[in-house]
C-alpha cells in the first residue's frame, strides 16, 4: 500500500498544472495581452486629461484584473474534468480541499501573477505616481489570489454545464465586489493622500477568509459535479 | 477482504441495480458483466467512492468506506473509462505525475520500465501523448498498474482498444497481482484468460 504525503500530493498537482501552462504559453500570453489592451482602451475612450485618468485608474485597472481572472476560470477544472484527471484527483488519499488550494495557486500563478507584475506599467499609463503605484501593485498582490479562490467555487459549481462561461460570470462577479471596493479604494485613498492601510488590511482579511472557506466549498462542488 | 452488502444504485430516476451482495477475497477477481447501459461503470465508480449508493454499503476489511474515506482511497487503484492522462504531456511525464500522486516510486528508470512492460518503446516516451493512438494512450494509463502497490484494483473496460499483445501483458499483470494476494474488480465484455477458480462473475441486468 502506498500513500503520498500531503506535500508530495500538493507538489504533484502544482507541478502538473505549471508544466501544462508551459506547454500552453499562448494561453498565458493571451490573458496578459487582454489586460494590456483593455487597460489601454480606456485612455483612448476617455481622453488624455491626466486628472480624469488618475481618477478612474484604480477602478479601471481593478475591473480589468477581475475580468482577466474571470476569463481564465474556464481553464481551471474543465480540461481535467473532460480527460478524467479530475476523477483521479478525487481519489488521491489526501484532503481534496488542500489539493484544490494547489490548483488555485497554479491558476493564480498563470493568470493573476502576470497582472500583478504588469500593473506598475499600466498604472504609469494612467498617470499614477510612485506611492500609488506601489499601493496598486500591493493591492493586486493581496486581491488577485482571493479572486482565484472565489472563482474556483463558481468554476466547480458550473462544471459540465452548457454555457457555463456566462453562468460563472453571474455567479462570481457579485462575490468579487468586496475585493473590488477595498482594492480600488486602497489606490484612491493613496491618491487622496489618506493612508491606504485600512483597505489593504481588509484585502488581507478577505484573502484569509477565502482561504478558509473557498477550498472547502470548491471540494464539495467538485464531488457533486462528478457524481 | 472487500464486500458489498445489499448495494443498490440508480442514475437519475432509473434504477440500475439493487441488492447486489458480493465478496471479493484476496487473490480473486470479480468480473462485472452486462450489456451496454446496465450500470457497470456506475457500479465501479460506486466501489471507488465517487458515487454514493442509494442503499446498502461497501465494506473494506469490515469497515464502511464512507467512514474510511482517504484511508480507503489509499488502498485502491482505479483505471476509469476516461484515461486520466494529459494530452500535452509525454507518456513519461504523465506516468511520473500519477505515480507521484499515488505515492509510488516515480523515478525515471522505474517509469520507463513500466512503459516498456506495456509495450511502449522508447521512441514514444518523449512524444506528446496527443499524437499517440487510442490503444497507445490506453497503454500509458494501464502502465500505472505496473507501478501500483495497492491491494485493490478497480478496472473499467481495461481491455478496450488494446491489441492482442497488450491484452496478454495486462492479463499477466492481473494474474501476478492476484498471486500476490491482490484483489481485482473488472468491468468487461470479454472473457479473461485466468484460472476459473479465481474468477467470479457478477451479471448486471437492466
Amino acid at each position: 500500500m502506498s500513500q503520498p504525503s500531503l506535500s508530495e500530493a500538493l507538489r504533484g498537482v502544482v507541478r502538473r498544472d505549471l508544466l501544462l501552462a508551459m506547454r500552453h504559453r499562448s494561453d498565458v500570453a493571451m490573458s496578459v495581452f487582454f489586460v494590456v489592451i483593455v487597460a489601454s482602451l480606456f485612455p483612448l475612450g476617455v481622453g488624455p486629461e491626466p486628472a480624469v485618468l488618475r481618477t478612474i485608474a484604480s477602478g479601471v485597472l481593478w475591473v480589468t484584473a477581475l475580468l482577466a481572472c474571470l476569463l481564465s476560470l474556464g481553464r481551471l477544472f474543465t480540461a481535467d474534468y473532460l480527460d478524467g484527471v479530475l476523477e483521479q484527483t478525487l481519489l488521491i488519499p489526501q484532503p481534496l480541499a488542500v489539493l484544490v488550494v494547489g490548483k488555485v495557486f497554479s491558476h493564480w500563478v498563470i493568470s493573476g501573477l502576470p497582472v500583478v507584475l504588469l500593473s506598475p506599467l499600466l498604472g504609469l499609463q494612467f498617470g499614477l505616481g510612485g506611492d500609488s503605484l506601489g499601493v496598486l501593485t500591493l493591492s493586486l498582490l493581496l486581491g488577485t489570489p482571493t479572486l482565484s479562490m472565489i472563482g474556483a467555487i463558481g468554476a466547480a459549481l458550473t462544471l459540465g454545464l452548457r454555457g457555463s462561461g456566462l453562468l460563472v460570470a453571474l455567479l462570481v462577479l457579485p462575490l468579487f465586489i468586496p475585493v473590488l471596493i477595498f482594492g480600488a479604494g486602497a489606490v484612491s485613498n493613496s491618491l487622496a493622500g489618506i493612508g491606504s492601510e485600512a483597505n489593504l488590511s481588509l484585502l488581507g482579511a478577505c484573502f484569509l477568509l477565502s482561504l478558509a472557506f473557498a477550498p472547502w466549498a470548491t471540494a464539495v462542488a467538485l464531488r457533486i459535479a462528478l457524481e | 477482504m472487500f464486500q458489498t452488502v445489499a448495494l443498490s444504485g440508480s442514475r437519475g430516476e432509473r434504477r440500475l441495480f439493487s441488492d447486489v451482495s458480493v465478496t471479493v477475497k484476496p487473490g480473486t477477481l470479480l468480473a462485472v458483466v452486462g450489456e451496454n447501459g446496465s450500470g457497470k461503470t456506475s457500479f465501479l465508480r460506486m466501489l471507488c467512492g465517487l458515487l454514493s449508493p442509494d442503499g446498502g454499503e461497501i465494506l473494506w476489511q469490515g469497515n464502511n468506506i464512507r467512514k474510511l474515506k482517504e484511508l480507503y482511497s489509499a488502498q485502491l487503484t482505479y483505471v476509469g473509462h476516461l484515461n486520466g492522462i494529459k494530452d500535452e504531456l509525454t507518456p513519461v511525464e504523465n506516468l511520473k505525475v500519477s505515480a507521484c500522486l499515488a505515492g509510488d516510486e516515480s523515478s525515471g528508470g522505474v517509469v520507463q520500465k513500466a512503459l516498456e512492460a506495456v509495450g511502449l518503446g522508447r521512441s514514444v516516451h518523449r512524444l506528446p501523448t496527443r499524437v499517440l493512438s487510442q490503444g497507445q494512450k490506453r497503454r500509458v494509463t494501464l502502465a500505472r498498474l505496473w507501478l501500483s502497490t495497492r491491494p485493490l484494483w478497480l478496472l473499467d473496460e481495461p481491455f478496450a482498444s488494446l491489441d492482442a499483445a497488450a491484452t496478454s501483458y495486462l492479463t499477466q499483470q492481473i494474474q501476478s497481482h492476484l498471486s500476490r494476494g491482490g484483489m481485482v474488480v473488472v468491468a468487461t465484455h470479454q472473457e479473461i484468460d485466468l484460472p476459473p477458480d479465481c474468477i467470479q462473475h457478477l451479471r448486471l441486468t437492466r
